[in-house]
């Protein structure tokens, strides 16, 4: 930074930069604060003219959430308010909790089948990756291409086929079902950056462990694995944020017992229409991981997104 | 890990010992192909196969009678497929034009390495990575007139009045608020490539180039572009293919509405497939799209290269 150069930006140059480029950054971020907010608004602040950028807040959003109410009954309505802090919001709209919603099963199942699938693709990627990174296959080049061009086809064409077969085969709406369909899906990423980061681990430090009398198999358990640690953690977070992104296979494939929540937060409704707050709450807590997980693997953003194809 | 490998017996581990390279690179690779066989290329020969009769899911028990190609014939003599087409070509067009030129012009300012552009890049990055179904659903209620953030900032800044416009009510602006919204979420990506691509431009060419008092104009053109075009069109070639195949975002948003102006060919498929239930007909919808895609990317990685080559 201190010494000078002709292709360095000049300050102005740099300010100018910053200013256009913050301003973008805030309007992006608009969106996103919008849910975050909205997730903590009463009803009617939610759909207040103009919008309200300050208000109350309240946590009515997220109790519709988890709950499922109902009108009250003449006798509930007489009878004190229960004692929860949550029953006495509820009670005071003239409504009564009946039990959970479905949001907790449909959270844990996106858990459940995202972790599931992660963990599969991964361990299968970095065998495969490994085998493909070190030793000549036959055919290497038209396989490698066959993993990728599996991502070619629009989700909507291989459901027709896959509907089909979970239906054969019992796997219509299961966790193991979605497991695998996932995991296939997420094998060509996981195979294709797990190559990468594989040959980027020197040849050297295998074959000095071979000639230490280690077999292939410790070689790879012992020496590459432990080097490729960063790049398998890389590799199962945008694993892990794709199965939970998914929707289109969701919906088609999944109803009840192993629906995941992308299908499931727009459908949240309340006594008119969609309820929002519920809805913005559901948001907030279903993309606060992938945010928090998209500042931890920002160096690892271009390479996982362009299937390894850019690296930095 | 440690404690597996001492713990197999001494038979077993002589064997993994003796096995050779060859074995182990299949012993590594075959799982991975299987599940690749068994979930993408059996459904596709699968789908080929349908594609041929008159099945339908939701009749499991009818006759399903061979018809040769009268499925294709068709769909490509059907004018609504093609209605679909250019919907789709439209918002490919649109989607591509715009994330390319502002993705260029945000990579080429954050380039200016001003203070805390690491920050910034991430935190523009952000929307890229989320649910587009989730997201996507929550945008109809900025869309909202009236009480829409959206409706209510652009009126802010036209002086139109709020409730004059519906983004995803009004057949001429639905399709473009699939386009606003796949621009917020996907102009990072381009904007990342593209970065990359600036970053990788060596200083000494600049350098060189202002010894031979080349101006700002000519360099940006004659170094700057033509370095970071093959990053920008492999962005194009992974924007394309995704919003070829854009489905979850537009569903949630207008659902293909109002009438047919944004029903892309992926939701069109769906309705084929999983409404109206016509297994064989939208199998055969599902291979011309797929050989669509196989075929312009082909054409485009070819242009591509070339392109690298040069």
């Amino acid at each position: 930074m201190s010494s000078y150069s002709i292709t360095e930006p000049s300050r102005r140059q740099k300010w100018i930069a910053a200013i256009l480029v913050v301003t973008y950054a805030v309007i992006t971020m608009l969106p996103l604060l919008w849910i975050i907010s909205t997730g903590f608004k009463s009803s009617s602040d939610a759909i207040a003219y103009p919008p309200k950028v300050a208000f109350q807040p309240s946590l009515e959003g997220y109790v519709n959430l988890f709950t499922t109410q109902t009108l009250q009954t003449p006798e509930q309505a007489e009878a004190p308010p229960p004692d929860t802090w949550y029953g006495k919001l509820v009670h005071e709209k003239g409504l009564a909790i009946v039990g959970p919603s479905r949001f907790g099963e449909r959270f844990t199942n996106s858990v459940i089948i995202g972790f599931g699938s992660t963990f599969l693709s991964v361990f299968l990627g970095t065998l495969a990756a490994y085998a493909f990174s070190r030793y000549r296959v036959p055919l290497k080049d038209d396989l490698l291409f066959f993993i990728l061009s599996t991502r070619m086809m629009p989700p909507i064409a291989v459901a027709i086929p896959i509907f089909l077969m979970f239906r054969s085969l019992g796997l219509s709406d299961t966790h193991l079902g979605m497991i695998l369909l996932y995991t296939a899906v997420n094998l060509s990423l996981s195979v294709w950056l797990l190559k990468g980061f594989m040959d980027e681990i020197p040849r050297e430090y295998e074959e000095a462990a071979l000639i230490d009398g280690y077999t292939r198999f410790q070689a790879f358990t012992k020496v590459v694995l432990p080097q490729a640690a960063t790049g398998i953690a890389a590799t199962a977070i945008f694993c892990l944020i794709f199965a939970w992104n998914e929707y289109a296979f969701a919906v088609l494939l999944t109803s009840g017992a192993a629906q995941t929540a992308p299908p499931f937060i727009p459908t949240i409704i309340g006594v008119a229409g969609q309820d929002w707050p519920a809805v913005a709450a559901g948001a907030t807590l279903f993309l606060m991981p992938v945010m928090v997980f998209t500042i931890l693997l920002r160096k690892h953003l271009l390479r996982g997104i362009t299937f390894g194809a850019v690296r930095k | 890990m440690e404690r597996a490998a001492r713990a197999t017996p001494a038979g077993v581990a002589r064997k993994i010992k003796g096995l050779s390279d060859r074995a182990i690179a299949w012993i590594f690779i075959a799982p991975t192909v299987f599940l690749l066989l068994a979930v993408n290329i059996f459904p596709l020969i699968w789908t080929i196969q349908l594609s041929f009769t008159n099945y339908r899911a939701n009749r499991p028990n009818a006759e399903v009678k061979w018809i040769g190609t009268r499925n294709y014939e068709r769909i490509l003599t059907d004018g609504d497929i093609w209605l679909t087409m250019q919907a789709t070509a439209h918002f490919l067009f649109w989607t591509l034009l715009l994330q390319v030129l502002i993705g260029f012009a945000l990579a080429w300012l954050i380039n200016r390495k001003f203070k805390g552009n690491d920050l910034w890049t991430t935190i523009i990055v952000l929307p890229m990575m989320l649910s587009p179904a989730v997201v996507g659903n929550f945008w109809t209620f900025l869309y909202q007139p009236q009480i829409g953030l959206f409706n209510y900032a652009v009126a802010f800044f036209t002086g139109a009045d709020v409730t004059s416009f519906s983004m995803i009510g009004d057949k001429a602006l639905a399709p473009w608020a699939i386009i606003i919204v796949d621009t917020w979420m996907w102009t990072p990506f381009v904007m990342l490539i593209c970065l990359a691509g600036l970053r990788s431009i060596p200083d000494s060419i600049y350098e060189a180039a202002e010894c031979d008092r080349a101006s700002k104009w000519r360099q940006f053109w004659t170094i700057t572009v033509p370095m970071v075009l093959p990053f920008l069109m492999l962005a194009v070639l992974f924007r394309g293919i995704e919003n070829f195949k854009m489905f979850d975002l537009v569903v949630q948003l207008t659902g293909g509405g109002p009438g047919n102006t944004t029903t892309l060919t992926s939701i069109d498929l769906k309705r084929e497939a999983f409404e109206k239930w016509r297994t064989g007909y939208s199998s055969a919808y599902a291979i011309i799209l797929f050989v669509t895609v196989f075929g312009l990317a082909s054409i485009y990685v070819k242009a591509l290269n070339k392109v690298k080559e040069r």
